[in-house]
């Protein structure tokens, strides 16, 4: 089971750190991470292992946003079963 | 697998052309709710909806959080209560109390079901709750009711146009300082289905099973973005670029669908893959219109391009889910519909031509208002006119229309939210007096003769 965090926003030190850093916290596992800054803007996608998660989603999922608040980037947090259902046939 | 591209077009797709699933709607059955005594009656119809329900808010409200996409209604629609009420013999609007009450409990913002179904003539529990049907919607604020006048295989009861014309200007009456907002909250249908999770007119039809999820999704600003990259593409490319985005926009309905109906225990009914407009700006059916080449929804051309549109949602969406139903096309409703209001204020839009729009496309003369002087005659006429475009092209017709008591061309309804605003608009004042009082039922035509 994974979740997709997406990160957009303007570039920053330390956004990759501190994203990571909520996922160790709550026992998530980062397994794919790739991203492109284009100009001023940032966007990075994370694919998280949700499925040894001490916590809930929500938990996760109000986490980052409110990170994302506070950093100034917008942060989605997302069951990769959106993704997957809507791209592919 | 996933990809770069995918993920950053869904999220724009959810955070600046709002796409959304529009309702999650449960359906429950109230056949084993039936009891000649009302009060045991509307009891046994409050336990089962808070039973049946009762984790439908938290866990819609749960499945937004993971897939992080909104899911603006949870609701229910409930067997017709003509059905449920009939053994009462009396005025059902106990039902609608308790079908209230049960819905603000559960936290549902809308419950539809208040329904008879007369295409064919009048049975029991039918008069007397389309006759309640003004003190009803006055005196709840979350039923909504629909009454079922024509199909193609029974042809037009016109004793109930006439009946219905007078209630719809009962029901605009009797909510006159609400902004006359009951008659927002009835649908006259023909060819009603029996599991669309749209309001108004929704309900559980008697096929159904005893309780069922069904999705409605939406997105009409999806699609225009989508036909706004491509201005120079021939209609054939439009129809394909609709039908691709529209399979998208399906795909998460089904999703959620499957997910809720897991959750909840209860069975996932169907998709209704219907473009829903909402009054908010990039949300509107009549910008798509607009966006494949009209200088405003309403001109030459509308009929045409909304089939168009019509078709593509349907193929694309078809694909995309288990099970399809519902109404499944696109939306018209003006005061619903930032585009369609604009197009009405500045008159390039008329009740004519929105007449013409239904043949091609699923819902009807939706949320239009009239004048206030508008006679019951002339309401029931209208709605005779929609039944007629719905029995003989084998479609769902309707028509909310809201007379605005008081007020003629020039003024305005607001309700705000998601039921908007809207232009009073020209109707033809000619009589068809003559013609509603014959009374009797229009046949059914040649073509429903199929067997």
């Amino acid at each position: 089971m994974r979740a997709v965090v997406t990160v957009i926003g303007k570039d920053a030190v330390g956004i990759l750190t501190k994203v990571s850093g909520i996922c160790t916290e709550y026992n998530a596992n980062v397994t794919e991470v790739t991203q492109s800054v284009l100009q001023d803007m940032f966007a990075m996608i994370m694919l998280v292992d949700i499925s040894g998660m001490n916590t809930d989603f929500s938990v996760l999922s109000d986490r980052m946003t409110e990170l994302g608040k506070t950093l100034g980037l917008s942060i989605h947090t997302m069951h990769e079963d959106i993704f997957n259902s809507m791209h592919r046939i | 697998m996933l990809n770069v591209y995918d993920i950053l077009e869904t999220i724009r797709m959810i955070q600046d052309e709002c796409l959304d699933i529009r309702t999650i709607t449960m359906g429950i059955s109230l056949l084993d709710c039936i009891d000649s005594d009302i009060d045991k009656a509307c009891d046994k119809v409050y336990e089962k909806i808070t039973r049946c329900a009762k984790n439908l808010v938290s866990v819609g409200e749960g499945i937004e959080k993971e897939y992080g996409i909104p899911i603006i209604n949870k609701r229910i629609s409930v067997t017709p209560i003509a059905i449920i009420s009939a053994a009462c013999k009396q005025s059902p609007v106990k039902f609608a109390i308790a079908m209230d009450r049960a819905a603000k409990d559960v936290g549902v913002n809308l419950i539809g079901g208040y329904s008879a179904l007369v295409q064919k003539g009048f049975s029991a529990g039918d008069i007397e709750l389309i006759n309640s049907i003004p003190e009803a919607l006055s005196i709840t604020e979350r039923v909504c009711s629909s009454v079922n006048i024509g199909s193609t295989k029974t042809g037009i009861n016109l004793d109930a146009c006439k009946l219905m014309g007078k209630i719809v200007k009962e029901a605009a009456e009797i909510t006159v300082d609400k902004a006359c907002f009951g008659a927002a909250k009835l649908v006259v249908f023909c060819n009603a289905v029996e599991d669309n999770p749209f309001m108004a007119g929704a309900f559980h039809g008697v096929g159904e099973p005893d309780c069922m999820i069904n999705v409605g999704v939406s997105g009409p600003g999806v699609v225009r973005a989508a036909l706004a990259k491509y201005p120079d593409a021939n209609i054939t490319e439009i129809s394909d670029i609709i039908k691709k985005t529209s399979y998208k926009i399906t795909r998460v309905g089904q999703l959620v669908g499957v997910t809720a109906s897991e959750r909840l225990g209860v069975p996932f009914g169907i998709v209704d893959l219907s473009l829903a407009p909402t009054p908010a700006v990039g949300d509107s059916v009549a910008h798509i219109l607009e966006e494949i080449g009209l200088e405003k929804c309403g001109a030459h051309g509308t009929t045409a391009t909304l089939a168009l549109l019509n078709d593509a949602v349907k193929k694309g969406g078809v694909m995309a889910c288990s099970r399809i139903g519902g109404l499944s096309g696109a939306f018209i409703p003006v005061s619903e519909d930032a585009g369609m209001i604009a197009a009405a204020k500045c008159g390039a839009i008329s009740i004519e031509k929105l007449e013409a729009m239904t043949a091609v496309c699923s819902v009807g003369l939706d949320m239009i208002v009239v004048p206030g002087d508008i006679t019951p005659d002339t309401i029931a006429a209208i709605i005779a006119d929609e039944a007629a475009i719905g029995m003989v092209n084998s479609k769902t017709t309707a028509v909310r229309i809201i007379p605005a008591i008081g007020k003629d061309i020039g003024d305005e309804l607001d309700w705000g939210g998601l039921f908007g605003c809207g232009p009073v608009m020209k109707i033809n004042r000619n009589s068809p007096s003559k013609f509603i009082n014959r009374g009797g039922q229009i046949p059914a035509p040649l073509h429903s003769l199929k067997n």
